[in-house]
């Protein structure tokens, strides 16, 4: 068990590393070139299945740069949150803004989703990312080559994809979304599965996406790796936004009991006894 | 001195008897094509109700499914009535040519392929639906990416329908009329030979049509056998 | 959805007609003859034909099923000429309008057949209703057509002269397989079953098993076979020409003789007996 001491430390650290403008070859990456900026505001959005309400009234108003992790115990509506953001779930009420437009299919277009378990199709490694970037009308084997690459899997580019390691089949999920020259990119958990080798190579390709622009929204259960990579955080209780600071002070200071006893590991429910939420 | 079925069918095969082989050939092309339609209503029809949610798909559904049950038989009483003279198409002069059969197959044949690819395609869809989601995919974009990820199923779809076709007599009987050189196929023709009680003959012709089939499952395995070593998952 | 629909029946259609092209202009004419099965699987047809397709280059197509359904084709329009052996119902059919006019072709006899060890004990017996009677008294396997053929017909009619009540028969001992007269003959040596057949159908047959000829000559056997064009005034698209071409050399004497002449093992099948027709008139 982390305590709060260790992840400041470590992310103080992640922080010095990175440089702010990246030494990132960027003639050779031409993934990571001219990402739009886009701010994401949610207002009074609501989702319910059936009588259970999954979110409540929740509002928002994200940076447009940076990462931001969504946090918050199970079940507390972290990827109907997410889901919601990236349109792929209409909530019942309230509205999704993008640089103040609702949201649309064409916002939809710039933007990628990540999901815990990668979804590749029976086809070869190459074949999954060629069939993203025909529907976009952008085949090009040069940038699909560049993506297996940034991946570090470019030695695996005719195998099945269905073949692949857990951890090389969640980079090429993370590839695929990255040839959608996303605006945005949603994280779902996406390392949850992996082994620290895997989960390194990620936050490293997700950490110099979101500095050449792309805004990163992610859902992790690693309060680590929101430290590591996150400038901001969002906790989330019951379908709710509890809490929303900045990375430094949510992991030093945290406000709300369920955020507290998060962080410290402990189970919280709002109809468990005090003692059980010490 | 009475022949065994498998030697009279093996010299029937060897002396190239010139009627034989214009029946496995009209056999053939009646089965193929009725398969390929088949196979391009079914899979459209398959796909979208395996993918779109509409009312009364359920209903569909099961009206899909038990279409697989119709009797060839009726199928070809009510393709003989509308291509009748006195039906409703008999214009188009299709009655006892190898497209009424073909027609008639088509109509069996297209059900089954629809029932079992919908399954096929509703079970990956279900894994697929998000990640489709999350790419903004258009409907047909969808339906092409599934049908080509369950290739290997939709073969065996396929092959099912062949083997129906390549089987069916009670459709082509009364849509064809079994007319000697014009619409005679080897199911037609063993039932004449049956007929006219010569059983070796329809025993041995029987052999033949099952080592057709044998034939071609062995050769589009071969191709599939590749794909396998891949360890498809 | 609709129009994914509407789309698939439109090149469902497209597709028919186009496949359909090249059946349509056939070189040669055609005429689509509607017959029972006996003068088909015995083989007279393959023997008969390829001289009137060689001397006038018509191509004769033999749809063969029963009587029955021969005659309901027809109707439909789905015939040139309808050759068959009910001579009532030819009747019928020609006063309804559907023919032009009847002609007799050949003749030959129906008889009735039964395994070796003759169970009824119907060989040697004078006249068939006698001996249709002692199969129905010691209830001994029948096998009937049941499929309103013309051998069906004369079958009824037999036990009809002997009063056997057939909506209430027995059937324990009557079998009506509804079938055409091969896969009657198969059941009815499966089962050890006496049947009536008629001459043609029974020599060519090759499911013989120890089966028999155990009743035959009897004068209410005869089997006569006509031939009618179908009529145009009912039946627009018929080929008259062409049929009445194939008529007229049916009924020939070259036709005649050869009908006469076929014959399997020196067993003659079928005897000719068309009237002598006048020279039909030049207009």
């Amino acid at each position: 068990m982390l305590s709060k001491n260790t992840i400041l430390s470590e992310a103080t650290v992640r922080e010095q590393a990175i440089p702010a403008n990246g030494s990132l070859n960027e003639e050779r990456r031409s993934t990571l070139d001219n990402i739009p900026r886009t701010q994401l505001e949610l207002r009074t959005i609501s989702y319910r299945v059936g009588e259970l309400t999954l979110l409540h009234n929740v509002n928002l108003s994200l940076p447009e740069a940076g990462v931001t992790a969504v946090m918050g115990f199970n079940g507390a509506g972290k990827s109907v949150l997410l889901k919601i953001m990236h349109g792929i779930l209409t909530p019942n009420s309230g509205s999704v803004l993008w640089n103040q437009q609702p949201s649309d299919a064409i916002h939809r277009q710039a933007q990628a989703m990540v999901f815990q378990k990668p979804v590749l199709l029976k086809r070869s490694t190459k074949a999954n990312i060629d069939f993203v970037l025909k529907q976009r009308r952008a085949h090009n084997p040069t940038l699909r080559n560049e993506l297996l690459t940034r991946v570090g899997l470019i030695d695996k580019a005719q195998q099945p994809a269905r073949l692949l390691s857990g951890g090389e089949q969640q980079r090429l999920a993370l590839a695929r979304a990255l040839a959608c020259n996303p605006a945005v990119l949603f994280l779902d958990e996406a390392t949850a599965s992996l082994d620290p080798a895997s989960t390194a190579i990620i936050e490293r390709i997700v950490s110099e996406q979101s500095q050449a622009g792309t805004k990163v929204i992610m859902v992790t259960h690693d309060s680590a790796q929101a430290a590591r990579l996150a400038q901001q955080i969002i906790f989330l209780d019951s379908g709710t936004v509890v809490e929303q600071s900045d990375t430094t002070t949510f992991f030093s200071a945290p406000k709300t009991t369920a955020a507290k006893a998060y962080l410290d590991g402990r189970l919280y429910h709002p109809e468990l006894t005090l003692e059980d939420n010490r | 001195m009475q022949e065994s079925a498998l030697s009279l069918a093996f010299n029937l095969i060897r002396s190239a008897d010139p009627d034989l082989y214009e029946i496995i050939g009209l056999s053939l092309r009646v089965s193929l094509v009725s398969v390929l339609l088949s196979l391009i209503f079914g899979l459209a029809l398959g796909a979208t109700v395996a993918t779109t949610s509409f009312r009364g798909r359920q209903v569909l559904s099961i009206l899909i499914n038990s279409l697989m049950s119709l009797p060839p038989v009726v199928v070809g009483l009510l393709v003989y009535l509308a291509l009748s003279r006195s039906g409703p198409m008999g214009w188009l002069g299709l009655l006892y040519t190898p497209t009424a059969m073909i027609i008639a197959q088509t109509i069996l044949i297209t059900p089954l392929v629809a029932a079992l690819s919908r399954q096929v395609i509703e079970d990956l869809y279900l894994e697929y639906k998000e990640q489709f989601q999350s790419f903004q995919l258009t409907k047909f974009q969808q339906i092409n990416a599934l049908l080509w990820d369950c290739r290997y199923s939709l073969l065996t779809v396929a092959l099912a329908g062949l083997g129906r076709s390549l089987s069916e007599v009670g459709a082509v009987i009364i849509v064809g009329g079994n007319i000697d050189h014009l619409t005679r196929v080897m199911t037609t023709a063993i039932a004449l030979e049956t007929s006219k009680g010569d059983l070796p003959l329809a025993l041995a012709l029987g052999v033949i049509l099952l080592t057709m089939a044998l034939l071609i499952n062995a050769l589009l395995a071969s191709l599939n056998f590749s794909a396998k070593r891949q360890a498809y998952a | 959805m609709n129009t994914i629909l509407k789309k698939c029946l439109a090149s469902f259609l497209l597709a028919i007609v186009a496949a359909n092209i090249g059946n349509a202009h056939a070189e040669k004419s055609t005429v689509l003859v509607q017959s029972t099965t006996s003068t088909a699987n015995s083989g007279l047809y393959d023997y008969l034909l390829p001289l009137f397709e060689q001397q006038h280059n018509i191509k004769v197509n033999v749809v063969a099923v029963g009587t029955g359904q021969a005659i309901r084709n027809a109707r439909n329009c789905d015939a040139d000429v309808l050759l068959v052996h009910a001579k009532d119902a030819e009747d019928a059919f020609v006063a309804e309008g559907f023919g032009v006019e009847r002609f007799d072709v050949m003749y030959n006899d129906f008889v009735i057949i039964g395994p070796l060890s003759d169970p009824a004990g119907i060989r040697g017996i004078a006249t068939v209703k006698s001996a249709l009677q002692k199969i129905m008294d010691t209830k001994t396997l029948f096998a009937s057509r049941g499929d309103d053929s013309g051998t069906h017909k004369k079958e009824l009619s037999l036990w009809q002269a002997i009063n056997l009540d057939i909506e209430n028969v027995n059937p324990t001992w009557y079998r009506s397989t509804g079938s055409g007269m091969g896969a009657t003959i198969n059941t009815a040596v499966g089962l050890g079953a006496y049947t009536i057949t008629d001459r043609a159908t029974w020599i060519s047959f090759k499911n013989k098993s120890d089966y028999q000829i155990l009743f035959e000559s009897d004068p209410i056997l005869f089997n006569q076979y006509g031939v009618i064009l179908v009529n145009t005034k009912q039946c627009p698209s018929v080929n008259h020409q062409a049929g009445q071409q194939f008529i007229d050399w049916l009924l020939s004497d070259e036709a005649q003789t050869k009908i006469a002449e076929f014959n399997i093992a020196g067993q003659q099948l079928f005897y000719p007996n068309a009237q002598p027709q006048p020279l039909p008139i030049k207009k």
